[in-house]
């Protein structure tokens, strides 16, 4: 592949031509490859699509396929037909998401504020507090133990809060974002009087806002897709989310036919199957809707903070 | 450096002006409270649970109260041969998935800083990144529509086309392809950014200079391009090598499921802990094999830190 040096001398005629072959073998490779690829991370969604409007005698009969054959409802019938069983995992995943977005996005953004301030004295120890816990950790044990037995965790809504509401690594980018904002700003606020908290709160936090779009998404897509301390913490069906929800029920028919039977419907066979897909795209629908106006923002936030000054 | 020159003197001096600060400091202070609390709450009272691991922990007598066992723990752990497995699988898991992955992330990196159509460009960029967005749970749900051995896609295909099904859920050789694909598949769109950000910022002149000494495409992207991301690649590279002991939980358990057949493959120290704490309520075990994780850890990722330190210090951690 790599050519000596020795044979870049070549005449002007030559090297038109061979660049021309080579553009044209790297661009039939290049889009082939590209489009397929993205063919491929496109079609799973495709294809749950189809099975979730395919009918259950089909897809017992035939299996999954890539055609919508036999149309039908079922799945979606059953699963909205009572739906107090998925608005509540719904509800349950929409006040945890805005919560703890809110509350990660300023506690990150304010504690990473002032620990890059030059004047704040302890920064440096502070820092490495926090440091330190990106490098060792007590481990699942030890924890689950502290939040069940001594934090009351169970059964308790905050248990889906508070483990994600502070993030040592997004305070870090914040950190390293808020550099950027020349220190002249918070000090002549502070000479015309304005307290600390107000400095951050109405003239730093209006000069970060792509840092807080950024933080914002990605918190919150975490908090969407949290199915892990639902698992871990809570056991009351009333208070699932949404992802937890969807692993219950891909998990065990039984979750599937207690779904089945409160929706009132009487179906000769439990449609497990196409239950199961309409179940997924219920789940992931939203994120699948909001995903185009959202994702320049996360090509944009990959790069944010990664300098350090 | 100002505040220590002002506090050097006297004791009584030093302590008054202690106190002056925090006082001078209080708002900023009260601005770091709640997220220092956070992390002595849920991190560093974890750290000292780690004596778990010595302990034959009785729910009735808590995390102190209970009796201390010595190495009993990590004995279990190491003499089944659990121990052995799940290190050789979280570590084999990792560097497939560290050095496929970056190979194919910079293959696409460059493939998109190359082509001219915009809209393609765009639009592939999209669906590449869209898989990174859904929860494994979904992805789990996805992987069974396409593999399942009575009903999936696959399975229908090779019947279709005459071939004899193969239930995968119960070949465990299977799932190191099935797992490094799953993985490149969900952030290969994802962890390509970086690079492809990395490449957007090359001056455009240094091709075009190559371009009039006739360097062809090959060319440009060995010498110009590459030569430019291995900085970044070497230094990635080992922040991801830093973790290499560190499984990524949420797509073994929700893809696995519980198999057992596929376990010997697919069993993390991640899994593995988890079972251990909630399936068999082993908690001495669990918080044996928990440390013996968290200690393999801090070791590569100070190495890697050092090593990284001595290349470029504005990506070291701290």
């Amino acid at each position: 592949m790599a050519m000596a040096p020795t044979q870049f001398a070549a005449t002007d005629s030559h090297a038109r031509i061979r660049m021309g072959a080579d553009r044209i073998v790297f661009n039939t490779v290049a889009y082939l490859v590209l489009g397929g690829f993205a063919l491929i991370c496109i079609l799973p969604f495709y294809i749950i699509v189809v099975a979730s409007f395919t009918s259950e005698q089909l897809i017992m009969r035939e299996g999954y396929g890539l055609l919508i054959r036999d149309f039908s409802l079922e799945g979606y019938q059953i699963i909205l037909k009572n739906p107090e069983i998925i608005s509540r995992a719904y509800l349950n995943t929409i006040c945890v998401t805005v919560l703890g977005t809110c509350m990660a996005v300023f506690l990150v953004t304010m504690c990473g504020y002032v620990l890059q301030r030059k004047d704040f004295p302890w920064r440096r120890g502070l820092m490495l507090v926090f440091y330190f816990t990106m490098l060792f950790n007590g481990g699942l044990t030890p924890y689950y133990i502290l939040c069940t037995r001594y934090l009351g965790f169970r059964n308790q809504f905050y248990a889906l809060l508070i483990p994600q509401i502070f993030s040592v690594w997004n305070m870090i980018i914040a950190k390293n974002y808020m550099r950027t904002i020349p220190d002249e700003i918070p000090e002549s606020a502070k000479m015309d009087g304005a307290g600390e908290f107000r400095i951050f709160i109405q003239l730093i936090l209006p000069l970060a806002t792509p840092l807080l779009a950024t933080l914002g998404l990605f918190t919150a897509l975490a908090y969407w897709n949290d199915w892990y301390n639902c698992m871990l913490f809570i056991e009351n069906r009333d208070m699932f989310t949404l992802q937890y929800f969807l692993q219950e029920m891909l998990n065990s028919i039984e979750n599937l036919r207690i779904v089945a039977e409160r929706s009132g419907l009487v179906v000769p066979v439990l449609p497990s199957e196409s239950m199961k897909m309409a179940m997924t795209i219920v789940v992931t629908g939203p994120i699948i809707l909001v995903y185009p106006f959202l994702q320049r923002y996360f090509i944009k936030g990959l790069t944010i903070g990664s300098v350090k000054g | 450096m100002a505040a220590t020159a002002q506090t050097a003197g006297p004791g009584l001096k030093k302590k008054s002006s202690f106190f002056r600060q925090i006082a001078r400091n209080r708002t900023l202070l009260l601005m770091v409270l709640f997220p220092l609390a956070y992390i002595i709450i849920f991190s560093y009272i974890p750290m000292g649970g780690v004596v778990l691991a010595f302990k034959d922990y009785k729910y009735r007598l808590g995390m102190f109260g209970s009796p201390w066992v010595g190495l009993k723990n990590f004995s279990y752990f190491f003499i089944s041969g659990a121990a052995g497995r799940v290190v050789r699988n979280t570590l084999l898991y990792n560097l497939a998935f560290i050095s496929i992955g970056m190979i194919v992330e910079v293959f696409f990196a460059i493939i998109l800083s190359e082509i001219k159509g915009k809209f393609f460009k765009k639009i592939t960029q999209s669906m590449m990144l869209l898989p990174f967005f859904i929860s494994w749970v979904v992805v789990s749900s996805i992987l069974y529509s396409i593999l399942s051995y009575e009903y999936g896609l696959m399975n229908n295909l090779i019947r279709s086309a005459g071939g004899e099904p193969v239930n995968l859920y119960g070949i465990p050789a299977a799932w190191p392809f099935v797992l490094v694909f799953l993985r490149i598949w969900k952030s290969a769109g994802y962890g390509c950014i970086i690079y492809l950000a990395n490449i957007t910022s090359i001056d455009q002149q240094i091709y075009e200079a190559a371009e009039i000494d006739g360097a062809n495409i090959w060319q440009k992207t060995t010498y110009i391009t590459l030569q430019h991301l291995r900085p970044t690649m070497v230094i990635m590279l080992l922040l991801a090598l830093g973790n290499m002991f560190r499984g990524d939980f949420g797509m073994f358990y929700q893809t696995i499921r519980n198999n057992g057949i596929l376990l010997p493959y697919t069993d993390i120290i991640d899994t593995f802990v988890f079972r251990a704490l909630l399936s068999s309520s082993d908690v001495g075990m669990s918080a044996a094999s928990g440390l013996f994780q968290s200690v393999l850890c801090f070791i590569t990722v100070m190495t890697a830190n050092f090593v990284v330190t001595k290349i470029d210090p504005d990506y070291a951690l701290f």
